[in-house]
C-alpha cells in the first residue's frame, strides 16, 4: 500500500493552521494555569479531578471530535492530538481522561449509535456534564478480547448483563459506560455485542478502584454486573457486531494514546532541557557535557519522528481514510519513544529525578501505561505485521 | 451598549528580541506574535459589560494582515465583529491614535476599551490620545468598573494605592491586570470565530512626530556581588547601597 501513497497524503502541510495555533494556545495556557499547580496534589490523593474535567468540558475538550449538532466542538484529529499533547505535557493522567472519554466511550456512541441514542447521550458527554467509560477488558481477557466471559442474556425488552470487567478508565467515576458483552455463546468473536449502560442502573457494581503506579488521578476501576438490566434500545448497532466495533474504536483510540505519549515525552524533554542548563557540575552547566547533549538530541529527534507519525495518522483519519496501520505505528513508536525519553529524563536529573520535586519523576511513572493501554506494544506490532502481510 | 476594544498584536513575551540590520526596528525573523496581554483584560471587560447591559462588541486593530490572527482570538473569546485598519507603515503613537480615533468617531460607541499599554514599545500613550482626539473622558490603569445609568465609577491604580473616580459614558478606559480574569476561548468560540466578519479598511493617514533613530539592547546585567554571609557584612552592604547603588 505504501507505493500508492502520494506525497500529499504523507505530508499535507507541516504548518499548524491558525485554528490549530489557537487551540494549542488555549490548551497550553489552561494546563499551565489550571492544572500545573495541582498536579502533585491529585497524584498523591488519587482523587479524580472532577473540577478540572468540568472546566475542560466548558472549553469543549471533552467533545473535540464531534459535530456541534451533538454538542461537540466539531474539530478534527489534528486539533485533538494537539490538545492531548499539550495537556499531557503537564499532567498525563488528565490527558488520559480526555483521551478515554473522547475516543472510546463518546466515539463509540457517535460512530455506532442510532440517532435516538446519539441525541440522548452525546450532548451530555461532549460537554463533559457526564463522564464516559468503555469496558472491554476482563480479568482473564486483555489482548485476547474475543475470549471475554461477561454475558448479555436477552429477556423481553432487556438484556441482562452478568460478569466483570477490569482496568476500566473512569470505571468508578463514569456516568455512562459502553460495555462489550457476549450475547451469543455459540458464536465466538461474532457473539459479542456493545451496549450503552447508565452506571446508575441497579446491578452495576464498582468492585475496586485500583491503586496505580502512575496516571494516578485518572480513575481505573474494576466493575461488575449482577443481573444488570439494560433496555434493548441501548444495543449499539447489530447484535454480534460488538467486537468488530470495539476494534474500530481502538484504531481512533490509538492516535490519542500516541498523542498522550508525545505529551509525556515532550514534557520530560522540556524539564530535562531546563534542568541541564541550570544544574552545574565540574564548574559548568551539565548541558555543556556531550554525554547530556547526546541524550537530549536523541530524545528530541525521536519525539519529532513520533509527532510526524501521529499527525499523519490523524490526517488520514480526518480524510476518512483507513488508518489502522498508521495508528498502530504511531501508538507503538510514540509510546516506546516516551518510555525512553522519560528514562533518560530521570537519568539527566540524577538524584533529583528520583524525588517528587521535579516533574520527570511523575512522567517516569505515568509513561508505562502508554505501552500497555489500548493495545500493548506487542499487539501493535501484531497489527502492523498483519497489515503488511495481508493483501 | 456599544463597546469598542482596541487591541494590539505584539511579540510573544518569550521572544528573545534582536535588533534588525537597520538598527531601528526589531528583527522579525522567528518572532511569534500574540494578543497584547493587557488587551485581554479589556476584551474580558467588554464581554462582561455586554453580558450585563446587552448591546454589541467590536474589536479593532491597526496594522498589517498578521493582526488578523490576533483579531480572530478576540472573536474566539466572544467579541462579535472585528475591524482591521490596514497599514504596514511605521507610525508613532500620535499617528496610530489619530487613525483609531477617526474610525471610532464613526461608530458612536459608549465604551472604548484598551489595555493600559502594549508590551512592545511601552509608550502607554494611545488610550489618552484617542480620548483627547474624540473629546471624551479617559480613565487609565483601571482595576474596577461600575456603570449605572450612564454614570461610571472606576477604581484605578496609583502609586501606593487606589483612586476612585467618577465620570460618564461615552468614555475611554485602559485596563490594568486585576480588572478581571480573562476567559479562555472555547473550542466552540474558536470554531465560531472562523465565520465572524473581519472588515478591512485603509487606516486614515496621519503625521508621525516621533522618529526612531536607533534601537539597541540594554547592556548585559552585571553579576551580583556577595559581600559576606553574616551580620558583619551589614555595614559594608549599607555603604555600597548608599554610595554605589545610591538606593538609600
Amino acid at each position: 500500500m505504501n507505493e500508492q501513497m502520494t506525497m500529499e497524503q504523507v505530508a499535507p502541510s507541516f504548518e499548524f493552521t491558525e485554528s490549530m495555533r489557537m487551540v494549542l494556545e488555549v490548551a497550553r495556557n489552561f494546563a499551565e494555569k489550571e492544572i500545573k499547580p495541582v498536579v502533585m496534589k491529585y497524584d498523591e490523593s488519587q482523587e479524580f479531578p472532577l473540577e478540572i474535567i468540568k472546566k475542560l468540558g466548558e472549553l469543549g475538550f471533552m467533545g473535540v471530535l464531534f459535530p456541534e449538532s451533538y454538542g461537540g466542538a466539531g474539530f478534527g484529529y489534528l486539533e485533538y492530538i494537539t490538545i492531548i499533547e499539550e495537556i499531557s505535557k503537564v499532567d498525563p493522567s488528565i490527558g488520559l481522561s480526555i483521551a478515554a472519554h473522547n475516543s472510546l466511550c463518546t466515539n463509540h456512541i457517535y460512530t455506532f449509535g442510532n440517532e435516538e441514542q446519539k441525541h440522548k447521550y452525546l450532548p451530555d458527554l461532549t460537554t463533559g456534564h457526564k463522564i464516559g467509560a468503555w469496558a472491554l477488558t476482563e480479568p482473564t481477557s486483555g489482548s485476547d478480547a474475543g475470549s471475554m466471559l461477561t454475558t448479555a442474556t436477552s429477556d423481553g425488552d432487556y438484556y441482562i448483563l452478568n460478569g466483570s470487567k477490569n482496568f476500566i478508565t473512569h470505571g468508578s467515576v463514569g456516568d455512562i459506560t459502553v460495555v462489550m458483552a457476549r450475547s451469543n455463546k455459540s458464536k465466538a468473536k461474532k457473539g459479542i455485542s456493545a451496549f450503552i449502560v447508565e452506571n446508575k442502573t441497579p446491578g452495576f457494581i464498582i468492585s475496586k478502584k485500583e491503586n496505580k503506579l502512575g496516571m494516578r488521578c485518572c480513575d481505573t476501576s474494576a466493575i461488575a454486573f449482577d443481573n444488570c438490566h439494560i433496555p434493548k434500545k441501548n444495543l449499539l448497532g447489530d447484535e454480534g457486531a460488538g467486537l468488530a466495533q470495539a476494534l474500530t474504536i481502538l484504531d481512533g483510540g490509538r492516535i490519542s494514546i500516541a498523542a498522550l505519549a508525545l505529551g509525556i515525552a515532550q514534557g520530560a524533554l522540556n524539564a530535562s532541557l531546563k534542568y541541564a542548563k541550570e544544574r552545574k557540575q565540574f564548574g559548568k552547566p551539565i548541558a555543556e557535557f556531550q554525554a547530556i547533549q547526546w541524550k537530549l538530541a536523541d530524545m528530541a529527534t525521536q519525539i519529532e519522528a513520533a509527532r510526524l507519525l501521529t499527525y499523519r495518522a490523524g490526517y488520514l483519519k480526518n480524510q476518512g481514510k483507513e488508518a489502522v496501520l498508521e495508528s498502530s505505528m504511531a501508538k507503538y513508536f510514540a509510546s516506546e519513544v516516551a518510555v525512553r525519553a522519560t528514562n533518560e529524563g530521570v537519568q539527566i536529573h540524577g538524584g533529583y529525578g528520583f524525588i517528587k520535586d521535579f516533574p520527570v519523576e511523575k512522567f517516569y511513572r505515568d509513561v508505562k501505561l502508554v505501552t500497555i493501554g489500548e493495545g500493548t506494544s506487542e499487539v501493535q506490532k501484531m497489527v502492523i505485521a498483519r497489515e503488511l502481510l495481508e493483501p | 451598549m456599544k463597546i469598542v476594544v482596541c487591541i494590539n498584536h505584539v511579540p510573544d513575551t518569550e521572544t528573545k528580541v534582536k535588533v534588525g540590520t537597520d538598527g531601528k526596528t526589531i528583527d522579525k525573523a522567528g518572532v511569534n506574535y500574540m494578543l497584547n496581554p493587557y488587551d485581554e483584560f479589556a476584551i474580558e471587560a467588554a464581554l462582561q459589560l455586554k453580558e450585563k447591559f446587552g448591546g454589541e462588541t467590536l474589536v479593532m486593530s491597526l496594522g498589517g494582515d498578521a493582526h488578523k490572527e490576533t483579531l480572530r482570538k478576540a472573536l474566539a473569546m466572544g467579541i462579535e465583529k472585528a475591524i482591521l485598519l490596514k497599514d504596514d507603515s511605521i507610525r508613532d503613537s500620535y499617528s496610530i491614535a489619530k487613525a483609531l480615533a477617526e474610525e471610532i468617531r464613526t461608530l458612536s460607541a459608549d465604551c472604548i476599551l484598551f489595555g493600559k499599554q502594549s508590551i512592545d514599545y511601552y509608550n502607554e500613550e494611545i488610550p489618552g490620545l484617542v480620548a483627547e482626539f474624540l473629546g471624551l473622558p479617559s480613565v487609565s490603569v483601571v482595576v474596577r468598573i461600575n456603570i449605572n445609568n450612564g454614570k461610571v465609577i472606576c477604581e484605578r491604580e496609583i502609586e501606593g494605592g487606589h483612586e476612585v473616580v467618577e465620570t460618564k459614558i461615552p468614555l475611554v478606559m485602559a485596563a490594568q491586570k486585576g480588572l478581571n480574569e480573562p476567559r479562555y476561548p472555547s473550542l466552540k468560540g474558536i470554531m465560531a470565530a472562523k465565520t465572524k466578519p473581519i472588515e478591512e479598511r485603509q487606516a486614515a493617514t496621519a503625521s508621525s512626530y516621533v522618529e526612531v533613530l536607533t534601537m539597541h539592547k540594554p547592556p548585559p546585567k552585571q553579576p551580583g556581588k556577595i559581600i559576606g554571609t553574616d551580620v558583619n557584612a551589614v555595614p559594608e552592604l549599607i555603604r555600597l547601597l548608599r554610595e554605589e547603588a545610591k538606593v538609600l
